[in-house]
């Protein structure tokens, strides 16, 4: 992984150094509320319901033991006792002071972590394919690509106040992991002539307003990844809403514009970036890439696994196709039922930091899924690390089973929240509790956002929950069909929202349709794809009182 | 204008600004005495009198900004300037360090640029980068804290711009 230099080191430290000094003065009162807020928001500092949140960034999904030892350190001392793993690649912390923040930062430093543009109207962490570097299906490694992104836009002096938000996802895969079709810029790598470079997509996104987003580019060569994205990012900033926070993104400037005009403005500010000193140089890229080298593999043993059905299901589920023969990428679950999904506890940390060390060349990686990736592992190996995470409450088979949930923070933390999300993941966690049934099920993803934020990506989950506000209740919305990956799309709403006691119900009846109507080697999906929305509307609105006439549905 | 920064020091302004009419058209154009920074809209209106007014006067020339005002429309008036002043309505509207970046980096602006509105201790940094020189602080901040600190917050900068044409990873032996 990324190692710092000195250049690095120095400027994170010099970041801690200046918050520690913004975090003064606004105790001082010589930084209004105002003033601080989009500097907190720039180190990942939220005021929330309950206390302020700290989000950590981890860059494109790496981690390190130690860094990941920090983590729980950081947790006992600062906070709770636990984390919380995002859909993007960051850790947040819930409870933490905020005169603590600057220590915080500053012990993240010394293990090169940071959180740096963790929110804010800027460009933020980078996001990819948490198996980058070892996934069967790999193209190009987009690792090395997402550094040097990360690098030109940590602290880029004429982005720091976009108009909104803005999130890169480069995906290096033949089946793209990265929900590229659904950010601000989405790069999905390809080899074209033996010439590597992206296809640029442009304002998709989730939230309020979903969009897929457009191709501007089939084809830009990676030598101008960041002159290109310049491009973007100064139309955006000159042109891009800035009278209503909620058409503010770049998906709406493109939608306005259409793609075609977008794209002429973008090639025409282009046309002066192309080949300037950002091009960025082979010498360059094999800087980064060495980071990036494989680790030294052994050659694959012949594993003898123990006939044991626990382990066997976990190795089903848990367990994910490697490059190198004789090794495997293992998901260790953190969502095991009854937790709030994407939550590791410090103890937790360090057990995963130990296996990281002990089988997977102290590396681990995060994925978007809010599970935890050991990338490396023998076969050979797979036995007792199972037994050592089960032990740690991280061996739940259920990777892409339906209690595998994404799910934000919610109602219970997130001061944006119209409901809360936690309760329905684990109501139906515990609704679905027996282990053969879940196989039974099979493939589903299961998506719940508490608003419109769509942060756990709702809108691409096979069945999505959104928390809405009704008349000061909380109600559940749900969509079906959704996907991400290469034909990723937007769910269709069902109908009228539920309330939260009926949820673990409303997933049951839509699950019952799936069961009676699927072919063999049928997955949800297909069977949705098949039979359509109408099956699984009618069962669930057949006798519910609430049920409301179509035209009522709009909400 | 606030309290103006340039050259590591607090200076005394010397410019005055030509105000808009009511409902934000030029009115009539005055030749002024002292140097005067002109609207764009103001300057569309008068741009030939205001240019023969300066040469006559011998007074310097300026024009001030908004965050929507394109930079293209003056890149010709140029040799004219001696100062653009872009203002920051509210801090977050990043739209000015664009400005600035094109003026400097692709229009070849050498005059003195200018940051005023809701210019603040903790941009002092990013606003340097992008090309601006002098800077009207907000009132009620501390010029001597911004002179001694918001400058030199970082050392190395990864990226390129106004300050520093090269990214770091070309400025390496
Ligand atoms: S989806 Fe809404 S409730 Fe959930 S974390 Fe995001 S903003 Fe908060």
């Amino acid at each position: 992984m990324y190692r710092y230099n000195e250049l690095d080191s120095q400027l994170v430290n010099q970041r801690v150094a200046q918050f520690r000094d913004q975090v003064r003065r606004w105790q001082a009162g010589e930084l209004s509320d105002d003033e601080f807020r989009p500097l907190r928001l720039q180190n990942g500092l939220y005021i929330q319901r309950h206390a302020p949140m700290f989000r950590v960034a981890v860059p494109y999904g790496t981690l390190n033991s130690e860094q990941l030892r920090r983590l729980a350190h950081i947790g006992r001392t600062y906070d709770r006792g636990y984390g919380h793993f995002t859909t993007r690649h960051n850790l947040q912390f819930n409870w933490p002071k905020i005169e603590d923040v600057p220590d915080i930062l500053a012990e993240l430093a010394e293990v090169q972590l940071h959180a740096i543009q963790t929110s804010g109207n800027c460009i933020r962490n980078i996001t990819t394919d948490a198996f980058a570097g070892v996934a069967a299906d790999e193209i190009i490694d987009p690792r090395p690509l997402a550094e040097i992104l990360r690098q030109w836009s940590t602290f880029h002096p004429e982005f720091a106040f976009l108009p909104r938000k803005f999130k890169f996802a480069i995906s290096g895969t033949a089946e793209d992991r990265a929900i590229t079709w659904f950010h601000d810029i989405g790069l999905q790598l390809k080899v074209v002539n033996g010439e590597t470079g992206f296809t640029v997509i442009v304002g998709g996104g989730l939230g309020r307003t979903p969009i897929r987003g457009e191709v501007v580019r089939e084809f830009l060569p990676w030598q101008h990844l960041l002159t290109y994205s310049t491009a973007i990012l100064r139309v955006y900033n000159r042109f891009g809403r800035r009278d209503n926070a909620y058409k503010a993104r770049i998906k709406i400037l493109v939608q306005a514009l259409g793609i075609e005009a977008f794209r002429a403005q973008v090639d025409a500010e282009w046309a002066h970036e192309k080949d300037s000193p950002h091009t960025i140089t082979q010498a360059e890229y094999d800087r980064i890439a060495a980071h990036f080298a494989p680790p030294a593999y052994a050659p694959a043993e012949p594993a003898n696994f123990p006939d044991d059905p626990a382990f066997a299901r976990w190795r089903a589920r848990c367990t994910h196709p490697h490059k190198v023969p004789g090794y495997t990428a293992v998901t260790l679950s953190l969502k095991r039922h009854g937790v709030a999904p994407g939550d590791i506890t410090s103890d937790q940390m360090d057990v995963v930091a130990d296996l990281a060390d002990r089988y997977s060349f102290g590396e681990l990686r995060v994925s978007h899924e809010q599970n935890v990736i050991l990338t490396d592992v023998r076969e050979c190996d797979l036995h007792a690390l199972w037994l050592s995470a089960r032990d740690a409450g991280l061996a739940t088979p259920n990777i892409g089973l339906l209690t595998s949930i994404i799910c934000c923070p919610g109602g219970d933390f997130c001061d944006l929240a119209n409901a809360k999300s936690i309760p329905i993941a684990n109501a139906i966690q515990q609704r679905f509790d027996d282990l053969d049934y879940l196989f039974d099920i099979g493939e589903i993803d299961l998506n719940i956002s508490g608003c419109m934020n769509a942060c756990s990506h709702h809108h691409v989950g096979h069945i999505g929950v959104l928390g809405v506000d009704r008349k000061d209740k909380e109600f559940y919305q749900v969509t079906l069909g959704g996907r991400q990956g290469n034909d990723a799309q937007l769910g269709k709403v069902i109908g009228p929202a539920f309330p939260a006691e009926e949820m673990p119900e409303v997933v049951e009846q839509i699950i019952s349709v799936y069961l009676a109507e699927r072919h063999a080697d049928e997955r949800f999906l297909d069977t949705f794809d098949r039979i359509g929305i109408d099956p699984f509307k009618n069962k669930v609105y057949a006798g519910r009182a609430h049920g409301r006439s179509k035209s009522q549905e709009a909400a | 204008m606030a309290q103006l920064i340039a050259a590591q020091q607090v200076l005394e302004n010397t410019w005055t600004e030509q105000p808009l009419e009511e409902d934000g058209n030029a009115g009539p154009f005055v030749a002024p005495s002292t140097p005067t920074l002109y609207p764009l809209a103001f300057w569309r209106a008068h741009r030939e009198a205001i240019i023969a007014s300066a040469q006559a006067g011998a007074l310097p020339l300026g024009l001030l900004l908004q965050p929507d005002d394109a930079v293209e429309e003056i890149a010709a008036d140029l040799p004219h300037l001696a100062l653009i002043a872009i203002n920051f309505p509210k801090f977050v509207d990043g739209r000015g360090y664009s400005s600035a970046a094109l003026l400097r980096q692709r229009y070849g602006y050498h005059g003195e640029l200018r940051a005023v509105g809701d210019v603040l201790h903790d941009q002092l940094f990013y606003l340097r980068r992008v090309g601006f020189d002098s800077y009207a602080l907000k009132d009620g901040k501390s010029t001597a804290y911004a002179i001694a600190h918001g400058f030199t917050t970082f050392t190395e900068p990864y990226q390129a711009s106004t300050d520093q044409p090269l990214p770091h990873f070309r400025r390496q032996p």
